[in-house]
């Protein structure tokens, strides 16, 4: 692995919708991997990637596994920071309100849940995609 | 510079896998180090090597080795990725009880964290997808 050297900025990037293809289940599948490494790890959703965070998912529908549930276990993975473009929910009629609780425990402020989904503008993306070493588009 | 280069599509329905393997060329060709290429999602199709596409067309999957070949190229193609659509090297089919593989040359399986340890061991990781 890195051995002495300095963790790098990993950002996965999210950008389809969770179950017409099969992006943001490996994306999630990468993201739980890469817990191991200890690197400095945080997640980006926008364009239909918004969905991917929807509150109440059945997908008994579509014969799929429904698996929403493994973004709110993220926390216990030490992956604490979700951004959620604004425009991308806006576009599509959502807003914070329709998206799961997500939270991760701080155990320096005696284990308080702390949200992990953090709303920010397009430009701030744009800022937060550029200060990255590592970026992973799915 | 240290190149790792991500595949995410497999070969012909996306021009990812094209594009991929021309920038590996002019990476070489430029002299600088690529540390591994990582076949991802339907990417990992670009290491079957039961793939015949018609003759005047070119052979991704052999392009692929032959590149491998003579620049000792690492070439990865995920496990778990691999296992969904059906590509398996000698160990994996015997493991899984299926009745042959199909890897290509210069291809190996391994796991995702191969693709991390990529992205920390590369100056520059480069995704070819979708």
């Amino acid at each position: 692995m890195s051995g002495q050297r300095a963790k790098k900025k990993f950002l996965y990037v999210n950008r389809k919708a969770p179950y017409g293809s099969i992006y943001a289940l490996e994306s999630l599948e990468v993201v739980l991997i890469g817990a191991a490494f200890e690197q400095e790890v945080s997640l980006a959703f926008l364009d239909d990637g918004v969905y991917q965070l929807m509150a109440g998912q059945d997908t008994a529908g579509v014969g799929m596994k429904n698996f929403s549930k493994t973004y709110k276990a993220l926390g216990d993975y030490e992956v604490r920071k979700l951004y959620v473009e604004t425009e991308a929910l806006a576009e599509r009629g959502l807003s914070l309100a329709d998206l799961q609780e997500i939270t991760w425990e701080d155990e320096e402020e005696d284990y308080a849940e702390k949200p992990s989904i953090l709303l920010v503008d397009r430009a701030e993306m744009t800022r937060l995609i550029a200060a990255q070493d590592v970026v992973l588009s799915f | 510079m240290r190149f790792a280069i991500v595949v995410n599509e497999g070969p012909y329905t996306h021009q990812a896998s094209d594009s991929a393997y021309r920038f590996a060329k002019a990476v070489l060709e430029k002299g600088h180090e690529i540390f591994r290429v990582f076949f991802y999602h339907d990417g990992v199709n670009n290491g079957t090597r039961y793939t015949v596409p018609p003759q005047d067309d070119r052979n991704l999957q052999k392009l692929w080795s032959e590149l491998a070949e003579a620049h000792k190229l690492d070439l990865v193609v995920c496990i778990a990725a691999a296992q969904r659509r059906g590509v398996l090297d000698a160990n994996e089919a015997k493991r899984q009880g299926k009745d042959g593989d199909n890897i290509a040359p210069g291809f190996r399986i391994s796991g995702l964290g191969q693709l991390i340890e990529a992205g920390i061991e590369a100056d520059r990781l480069v995704t070819f997808g979708d």
